[in-house]
């Protein structure tokens, strides 16, 4: 059984907690004014060309700022509140397209608009709802320790009215360690209604998830049945050639073993042939040194396997999840098999790295340039590939080159590097 | 001869002790994992390692590892590796760790016996024997080094063969032609690749590896 003094401090404990937290939410909410300051004059900028570069950067502080209270939310008051940002489309590799893709993305989402209105509806909610749990415990001290005093100077007489008063106050605590955590839900579902997603946003997120979802789907029956054909047709009938061969051998060993040694060498052409129909067939499923040595190693290998020479360079912290690890090899080896195929190019690039929350691989060569997506091409298989997993890609190709495809998808680096 | 043999499936792991057994050599220890190979590496120091890239107990790459390992750690340990899969990353791998004679084939090459038992005993005595398939990649490739622009196609494929790990007369019965007309071949090769008279045996060795490297 708790004791009423291990009682007592998990209260006070609590409830000092509680007023922290409100204070905190309070003192966010108003350093973020000059957040929202900073964004209005920005906006007002963008006709001067200089707000194109600085509203995004002081929308995204907005940003990022809307994020730690949705984290706040979720983590002190239970209240979940989903990011609804537009994904951003893959970084192209012009410097000046990059500027003004990345004010469109930003502007051109509604969700920046409804935080920098939150910004400022914040500071009123959160003054008074923040504050007001360490403003009930400084009021419940104060009174207290002003009736401890009546008390003690009236001890002597007969009125023990400030010792009742004491004591139905103390008996008030836990009400006070009670009600400050709803005032900080309340707060939290308040400004759900600015920072959560729309219900058009959610139902629009719907329907690109149900088709992507159709396109995966798809994408992977059309492999299975790809994969049964071709081992029914290969390797499967030359292993059956195979045991043909092998049981006539067994026959014909005693009374013609000239027939006998032609049919085993056949049988193990035979089996050669099964094997590398084998290995080629595994290497589209799933990459023998990708298993062996994680997407690191495989883009490696892969790179070293390819006739012209590739510039590799990656740099990964830790191992991004199995299947984002097999989309983005693919990608990559996709990409580079079009260099291989069609860039005319004696030199290619391959980059990977882990930035932002994103996985991002850039596949560059010399080529010819002028690369576009055509129906049924590759780059339209690494489009429906990554868009399994949110990601995208963006061609750059000018005639005469270079050509760079940039690829992206969102993922977190779980597994410990091995 | 003795042999460690470290693989995994039983079956091809009994297989490959009859076979060599049945060509004098002694296979002294037999093992299935990444840990116990380097183990017994390290113990009976073989004429020569036979051994599966992909061993227990991560199934990765624990077996190309204990050979890279052992070879850092036992020099001039001749290694030959088998895989399902040959990478030009690994045979990069193994080539810059260690010395000594070294093989890298696709497990196929198992059933061409008088082939397979040629490659042990070249490995054995220090030469390389690579697969066709890391050969015929690294002659698609036309980022190669300086000193190999300089043979003649035919010098070219000579020294592809040696890497394979053809003997002379291998390579002339391949070639249809003459044991002295592939001699002649080598020593243009070994004058162009500024590999100046030295024990033979190694520069054959040395050749192959500035082809292999580049």
């Amino acid at each position: 059984m708790m004791d009423v003094g291990e009682t007592m401090a998990w209260v006070v404990r609590h409830t000092l907690r509680t007023c922290l937290r409100g204070m905190a939410l309070a003192g966010a909410a108003v350093a973020a004014l000059p957040l929202f300051v900073a964004s209005v004059v920005c906006v007002l900028l963008l006709p001067t060309g200089l707000g194109v570069v600085l509203a995004p950067k002081s929308l995204l502080a907005v940003r990022r700022q809307a994020e730690r209270q949705r984290r706040w939310a979720l983590d002190w008051s239970g209240v979940t509140i989903a990011a609804p940002y537009r994904s951003r489309s893959a970084k192209p590799s012009n410097r000046l397209t990059r500027v003004f893709r990345r004010c469109g993305w930003v502007l051109g989402d509604p969700a920046t608009w409804r935080d920098l209105l939150w910004t400022l509806v914040n500071v009123p909610v959160s003054a008074v709802l923040g504050l007001l749990p360490a403003f009930m415990l400084v009021a419940f001290t104060w009174t207290v320790v002003d009736d401890y005093g009546t008390v003690v100077d009236g001890w002597g007489g007969v009125a023990p009215r400030g010792f009742l008063l004491q004591v139905f106050l103390l008996s008030m605590l836990p009400a006070y360690a009670i009600a400050g955590p709803w005032l900080l839900k309340i707060r939290a579902i308040a400004s759900s209604s600015l920072l959560a997603p729309t219900r058009k946003e959610m139902a629009a997120r719907v329907g690109e998830l149900t088709e992507s979802r159709w396109d995966a789907v798809d994408a992977s029956a059309a492999e299975l049945r790809r994969i049964e054909r071709d081992l029914h047709d290969g390797a499967q009938a030359r292993l059956v050639a195979l045991g043909m061969n092998i049981g006539f051998a067994e026959q014909m060993v005693r009374e013609n073993p000239d027939l006998a040694l032609t049919l085993l060498a056949e049988a193990r052409e035979s089996s050669g042939q099964a094997l590398s129909e084998l290995r080629a067939l595994v290497r589209g499923i799933h990459p023998p040194a990708l298993a062996e040595r994680g997407l690191d190693g495989a883009v490696r290998a892969l790179a070293l396997s390819l006739p012209l020479p590739v510039d590799v360079h990656i740099e990964l912290p830790a191992r991004p999840s199995a299947p984002v690890e097999s989309a983005a090899y693919f990608a990559i080896a996709e990409a580079l098999a079009n260099v291989v195929k069609h860039s005319g190019a004696n030199r290619a690039w391959a980059q990977l790295e882990h930035d932002e929350g994103r996985l991002v691989a850039i596949v560059g060569d010399n080529g010819a340039g002028g690369a576009h997506p055509r129906a049924g091409g590759g780059l339209q298989g690494i489009e429906r590939r990554l868009r399994a997993f949110d990601g995208m890609v963006a061609v750059t190709s000018p005639p005469g080159g270079p050509t760079q495809v940039t690829m992206e998808l969102p993922c977190e680096l779980s597994l410990a590097r091995t | 001869m003795r042999v460690v043999l470290g693989e995994d499936l039983t079956l091809l792991r009994d297989g490959l002790v009859r076979l060599l057994s049945a060509y004098d050599m002694e296979v002294v220890a037999a093992v299935d994992s990444g840990p116990e190979l380097l183990r017994a590496l390290i113990d009976h120091r073989p004429d020569v390692a036979v051994v599966d890239v992909r061993l227990p107990p991560t199934f990765t790459d624990d077996g190309l590892r204990a050979a890279i390992q052992a070879r850092l750690e036992v020099p001039g340990l001749p290694v030959l590796v088998l895989s399902q899969h040959v990478e030009q990353l690994y045979a990069k791998e193994l080539l810059s760790a260690g010395t000594g004679g070294l093989g890298y084939l696709l497990k196929d090459r198992v059933s061409d016996v008088l082939r397979f038992i040629e490659a042990v005993r070249t490995v054995a005595d220090g030469g390389t024997a690579m697969d066709p398939e890391v050969v015929s990649q690294l002659l698609a490739r036309h980022d190669r080094d300086q000193r190999l622009a300089r043979l003649t196609a035919r010098e070219r494929e000579v020294l592809a063969f040696m890497a394979e790990g053809h003997s002379n007369a291998g390579v002339a019965a391949r070639l249809v032609v003459t044991e002295k007309a592939v001699s002649k071949h080598i020593g243009s090769i070994f004058t162009k690749l500024d590999l100046y008279p030295a024990e033979d045996a190694n520069r054959r060795v040395l050749a192959v590896l500035t082809y292999l490297n580049a």
